[in-house]
């Protein structure tokens, strides 16, 4: 498979990064050779294999419904750049 | 609307409950409404570097409880994953839900529609999530201002299969759900906190037509009138589309209740690849039958199994049996002034005539009544062992609604409202009347027995409707035909 620039153009705007026009054609030749691996990974036979979702070997614990943590808005709005009535401001998003 | 034609409407609904936790689903931090802006979102919810989810026990076990009440089957290994977008109400860039194993797959329910009919709607899958902040978009400077309390409040989302052929299907499936998760105790239902809103996937098609016409998504209908004027309005657009020779796009749409009228979200092409993958941080949630079965054993009645134990129990009509039963804390009511009175016939009868007339007539919900089941109770209780007549206790029920009246023994003390039995007392009452209408006494001697009511009606007005009505009926009729 081939990732051509306007893949990458397209991913970088997803993911909101910003790329310099001459390293465009370096990123979209590098993930094209990642994408040949996997697809050589994905020529072995693997029928009836569970899925690995993650690679520790282990199942998630889980935590008892109590709320064990304390207001601490003032910390965190000290560190928010602009604040207003306890929330925090960003610039103006329109649905 | 009878103008379909040849126009066949699709329906699915996808419905985030809000279940009803202490913490949230990934921390520690408090899911309570109403609280001041963000004092309820901790490190975790604010998305800070370095921070890791633990999954709620509790936000699983009212998960697995709904599948088990759907008839679903139950991933015993289901995996969260990660949703990616970028929006403010949203720190951490990707919300946590589950893609591909979610936890509850399958199940159905049953819908009866105002025809008496029923239909079996198949649920695809239900899974959980992680809610979004609030965004607040006004008096901010021309900034938007972000309330991240509820985000990372628990949700399951319930996806159906796109099976339903009217808004009023709709509206009677997503009626069900609401009641199920209220009597499952998954979730608190309040619609207006936004603890249940509803998504419409709406398509039309013609009659016969084997596939799906295109689907627009109405998302964040958050009550069940709005839902049906929001399906109606879709496809009434649609149908307006298509017949002029136009093609529906399909979108996301928005409901504006002000208007009534769906419209389309600005949203860029782009923003619907949302690329997710496996949540790394966290390990696939794996359960066993044991797991399964001991939520099984803690399940509560399901509102039909309850209808009919109100049949054999109660002797309750089947129709009294499903209105009683059909909200948790009404059927709960119902029990409780049953248990105190004795007595299920007229506690059926003054819930159903009486209280949830008011409750109506007030836009007040069961749980919120003022006149508590224990008043009620002791009410029935005084009227069925002639303490007090009924008229009185209408009187009565009235002084209790208004908070007039606390205690029922009380109020009937403290206004001298016992019914007047003493037959000597009585007695005495009938002779005055008597004595005083001799007119009408001669009438009814003369057979006018008509009049045997105006003789009632004035001995009960000389007690102010304390005296029991059958003594006074008997004590007339053998003065007057002495």
């Amino acid at each position: 498979m081939k990732i051509d620039n306007e893949v990458i153009l397209n991913i970088a705007e997803l993911a909101q990064l910003e790329v310099k026009d001459e390293m465009i054609s370096q990123y979209a030749d590098k993930m094209t050779a990642m994408l040949n691996l996997i697809e050589e990974m994905q020529s072995v036979n693997t029928d009836n294999i569970e899925p690995v979702s993650n690679p520790l070997d282990a199942v998630q614990t889980m935590r008892e419904d109590k709320v064990t943590e304390k207001d601490l808005r003032d910390e965190y709005q000290a560190i928010a750049p602009e604040v207003d009535s306890g929330l925090y401001l960003v610039p103006r998003v329109v649905e | 609307m009878s103008h379909l034609g040849e126009w066949e409407v699709v329906i699915g609904l996808e419905i985030h409950t809000q279940l009803s936790t202490q913490s949230k689903i990934f921390s520690g931090a408090s899911t309570k409404f109403g609280a001041e802006p963000n004092t309820q979102a901790c490190a975790i919810d604010l998305g800070m570097p370095g921070v890791l989810p633990v999954v709620n026990k509790e936000v699983y076990r009212k998960a697995v409880t709904f599948g088990l009440g759907i008839g679903a089957e139950i991933n015993k290994r289901s995996v969260f994953d990660r949703k990616n977008y970028f929006y403010p109400d949203l720190p951490k860039g990707y919300q946590i839900t589950q893609l591909e194993s979610p936890i509850v797959m399958g199940g159905h329910v049953e819908i009866v529609l105002d025809d008496g009919t029923s239909k079996v709607i198949n649920v695809t899958r239900a899974h959980l999530e992680e809610d979004a902040g609030k965004s607040l978009h006004e008096n901010y400077h021309n900034q938007t201002g972000i309330d991240l309390n509820r985000a990372g409040t628990p949700l399951l989302e319930i996806v159906s299969e796109p099976e339903m052929r009217s808004a009023e299907e709709a509206v009677a499936y997503a009626r069900y759900i609401h009641q199920l998760v209220t009597y499952l105790g998954v979730s608190d239902g309040n619609m207006s906190q936004g603890s249940l809103r509803c998504d419409a996937n709406v398509s039309i098609r013609k009659h016969g037509q084997q596939e799906l016409g295109t689907r627009t998504e109405t998302k964040n209908v958050n009550s069940f009138r709005f839902l049906e004027a929001a399906i109606n309005f879709e496809v009434e657009r649609q149908i307006g589309i298509l017949e002029s020779g136009g093609r529906v796009i399909q979108e996301t749409r928005l409901y504006d209740a002000v208007k009534n009228e769906t419209r389309s979200m600005r949203s860029k092409e782009t923003a619907t690849d949302y690329r997710y993958f496996p949540e790394p941080d966290l390990l696939p949630i794996v359960i066993d039958d044991a797991y399964i079965d001991a939520v099984r054993a803690e399940m509560p009645e399901l509102p039909a199994q309850r209808a009919v134990r109100f049949v054999e129990q109660y002797q309750l009509s089947e129709v009294d049996a499903a209105l009683l039963s059909s909200n948790l804390d009404l059927a709960n009511y119902f029990e409780e002034v049953t248990a105190i009175c004795g007595d299920p016939k007229p506690a059926s009868n003054w819930i159903r005539v009486e209280l949830l007339g008011l409750l109506n007539r007030d836009d007040i919900e069961i749980s919120e009544s003022p006149l508590p089941s224990a008043q009620l109770g002791k009410l029935i209780q005084r009227i069925l062992d002639d303490t007090i007549s009924g008229k009185i206790g209408k009187q009565v029920f009235e002084a209790l609604w208004q908070g007039v009246a606390r205690d029922v023994d009380d109020y009937i003390a403290h206004e001298g409202l016992k019914q007047v039995s003493d037959s000597g007392e009585l007695e005495a009452i009938v002779d005055k009347v008597i004595a005083d209408n001799p007119a009408q006494v001669e009438q009814f001697r003369a057979g006018k027995t008509k009049l045997m009511g105006f003789f009632v009606g004035q001995i009960m007005k000389e007690t102010q409707g304390k005296a029991n009505p059958k003594q006074v009926n008997a004590l007339v009729s053998s003065r007057l035909n002495d």
